[in-house]
């Protein structure tokens, strides 16, 4: 009888220590598994490195596995709004379960902070996207980079070869667009898969179309495939590749053949050669160093970048939406979604975060830098 | 379209359908041998080059480890039944094969300097480490309900697909791999140049294919395993042990599949999930043999290599839809040429 007193005591003081510091729960689904993996691991990793505590307020995360299928992403923001009652959901990391997310996001008025990089995430605002926001540039910003650097280099005709998926279509239909804006000619478009073995086919294509330049529009080391047949057919032109290829394994399994290879990319990839005067050179050092502390040296990747800006995000809105309600609340929720959205001068790895009502993305031009590949590294070009 | 551009995409069609009729006669030798449709077939593939990609890294290849949890399950397994025979005896047999053979190649594997063998040892190390998980696999997954429907077969074939995928994330990571050409020769003929993997994967493919041919119709163990496809019942009453078949079997299946798996590798980036489509592909070359002919399932897999190629250069966007709607006009002409026998179970 004494123990069982004891014990009821013990229990009721630990949830009386919970209830005292009510802290931010904070819901991270990620496809740390299946083919979104080398994207999701690396942000997982850094689901770790993010704020502990802000404003005095502890944080906690609760990460969960989608393994990049729509219905698991689906089910764990359930989980999240339904049974940990989060005050806001990070992730996931494709395009299609971040984009099946946002209904439950809206509907349990959930902020929601989106790492993939599709701009129908967040545009346009309407009821639903109120309380989405993302990080990753989008897509648009970075074909304009290629665009401009192209035109720059005396380029008039362009070959296009991008993944049969939503990426590579999403890829081709800006680039046709603004390349025909800029008087960029696209003169053969192919398409190929992920697991393919062999794109001699669209290679031999592309070549006898004869352009001046070709855009390789994939992610990860599935885009050195096209790249390799290209460089073994002797392919004489200008290689662009776009920044779903920024991570070192790219490098790896690409080798000589990615030399003098062209993409735009997040400051965050080469942000040691920036100028000092550059606005993201610090921030993005910042994440690099917590990154490779844990890690390893050489183990960042632009992609965890874009969990930790979400990070950068909470740590500025937080303490405003602190000053209107408690954690745990609905009010809470609303003020932070509020807070998200007048975001303003947050730099990040990736940028400089400006939100406004009618862009959840918040990044400019200052967020992405042309990258050339030399002795099998990036270099920042000019 | 010129005849030289119809010269390369012959000559890539044919290099992966290579591959494809590999991995097409082990699918057939499978199903006839123990009405297994082999799924896992194409994680061999990625097993072995993978595994190959490791060692050629210096990286201790994690294939070991499960090699060496398969064999102590099988060990445990079938040490208990032998004991419980009263043939404790053949446990020492057992152990030596299941559990001192892992625990001798973790040693050898340990103890040498990986990346700097040359690529000849490393090709056999990989095939050492990944050639055995076929029989134990036959031990563990199918073995046990020989004797099933071939839709539970089918079923428990899903579940060792799926299990070994996700056990080559975890092995491997999520990023590809391509391993050094076992050479480096260019050949110019006319218009068109040809490099030495290419000849290396055909000639490997004929090469194991006629030695395949000729096991089956020369060696008695070949002999043994054609009985036990044509008619299971007689071979087993002739003393043939159906277990014995079965892990014979798997043993070509996974010696079929790795040997893929590092005839490739140099010449396209293989990912721990690679080998599911390159697999099917190869079934798809079975189907069109009718799981039964090895003389046509290889011709199709040369037919499924050559539309692929072909289609990636007319239609790049549908060369998969190409591809696999092939099965349904061979699945029709199939069904109205051949009398169709049902399945005594």
């Amino acid at each position: 009888m004494k123990f069982n007193k004891a014990l009821l005591a013990a229990i009721g003081l630990a949830f009386s220590v919970g209830a005292a510091h009510a802290q931010i729960k904070v819901g991270v689904t990620v496809s740390a598994t299946g083919p979104a993996a080398s994207l999701g691991i690396p942000e997982r990793n850094t689901a770790d490195l993010m704020p502990k505590e802000i404003a005095g307020q502890a944080i906690q995360y609760i990460v969960l596995d989608d393994a990049s299928d729509t219905t698991s992403a689906v089910k764990n923001i359930r989980r999240f709004v339904d049974e940990d009652r989060v005050d806001v959901v990070l992730g996931s990391t494709t395009t299609p379960n971040s984009l099946a997310m946002i209904e439950v996001a809206a509907e349990s008025r959930t902020p929601m902070i989106s790492w993939a990089a599709s701009s129908r995430i967040v545009e346009p605002v309407d009821d639903v996207r109120r309380w989405v926001f993302k990080t990753p540039q989008n897509d648009q910003h970075m074909a304009t980079a290629i665009i401009e650097h192209m035109t720059n280099h005396g380029i008039k005709t362009v070959g296009f070869i991008g993944f049969a998926d939503a990426y590579g279509e999403g890829w081709l239909e800006h680039f046709r667009t603004l390349a025909g804006l800029r008087g960029l000619d696209v003169v053969s478009t192919q398409q190929y898969n992920r697991t393919d073995t062999s794109v001699t086919g669209q290679v031999l294509q592309l070549i006898s179309a004869n352009p001046d330049a070709i855009l390789i529009a994939g992610s990860g080391t599935p885009a050195a495939l096209p790249q390799r047949t290209l460089v073994e057919r002797r392919y004489a032109g200008k290689i662009y590749q776009t920044h779903g290829v920024a991570n070192n394994d790219f490098l790896r399994v690409c080798g000589r053949d990615c030399e003098g290879t062209f993409l735009p990319a997040g400051p965050v990839l080469v942000a040691d050669q920036l100028p000092d005067s550059n606005p993201v050179k610090a921030s993005a050092l910042t994440y690099i160093r917590a990154y490779e502390a844990a890690h390893g040296a050489g183990s960042v990747s632009t992609f965890g970048a874009h969990a930790w800006d979400s990070g950068v995000l909470l740590e500025a809105a937080v303490p405003e939406a602190l000053k209107v309600a408690q954690p745990g609340t609905a009010e809470f929720r609303a003020a932070l979604r509020d807070a998200l959205e007048n975001v303003s001068e947050a730099a990040g790895a990736h940028g400089i975060f400006n939100m406004s009502p009618t862009d959840h993305l918040g990044l400019d031009q200052r967020a992405r830098v042309m990258v050339q590949i030399q002795n099998g590294t990036w270099k920042l070009a000019d | 379209m010129d005849l030289q551009i119809a010269l390369i995409l012959g000559q890539d069609g044919i290099t992966n359908g290579a591959i494809y009729a590999l991995l097409a006669l082990a699918l057939v030798l499978v199903f006839a041998v123990t009405r297994v449709i082999f799924i896992p077939q194409g994680e061999f593939v990625a097993y072995g080059a993978l595994t190959l990609a490791m060692i050629e890294n210096g990286f201790f290849p994690a294939t070991m480890w499960l090699l060496l949890g398969a064999g102590v399950v099988v060990t445990l397994a079938d040490g208990v039944s032998a004991i419980r025979a009263g043939q404790s005896r053949k446990v020492v047999g057992i152990a030596g094969v299941n559990l001192i053979y892992p625990l001798l190649l973790l040693a050898l594997v340990w103890s040498l300097p990986l990346r700097d063998l040359p690529l000849a040892v490393q090709v056999l190390l990989t095939l050492l480490i990944v050639v055995p998980m076929g029989p134990m696999m036959y031990r563990l997954v199918y073995q046990p309900i020989a004797d099933a429907p071939v839709l539970v077969l089918l079923i428990m074939s899903i579940a060792a697909h799926v299990a070994m995928v996700g056990l080559g994330l975890v092995f491997f990571g999520p990023e590809g791999y391509r391993t050094s050409p076992f050479s480096n020769a260019r050949f110019e003929i006319g218009p068109m140049f040809v490099t030495g993997q290419t000849i290396w994967v055909i000639l490997s493919s004929l090469v194991f294919i006629v030695a395949l041919a000729l096991f089956f119709s020369k060696t008695i163990y070949g002999k043994a395993l054609r009985a036990t496809a044509i008619n299971p019942n007689g071979a087993r009453l002739m003393g043939i042990s159906p277990m014995l078949a079965g892990k014979l079997t798997f043993f070509l299946a996974a010696l079929i599949g790795a040997l893929s798996g590092v005839l490739i590798s140099p010449i396209t980036t293989i990912y721990y999930d690679t080998g599911f489509l390159i697999g099917l592909k190869g079934f798809v070359a079975a189907i069109i043999g009718g799981l039964s002919s090895y003389p046509i399932a290889a011709a199709g897999a040369l037919m499924v290599g050559l539309l692929e190629s072909f289609s990636s250069f007319w239609a790049s966007a549908y060369k998969e839809v190409i591809v696999f709607t092939l099965v349904i006009p061979v699945l029709v002409w199939r069904s109205l040429t051949t009398h169709h026998m049902e399945e005594e179970e």
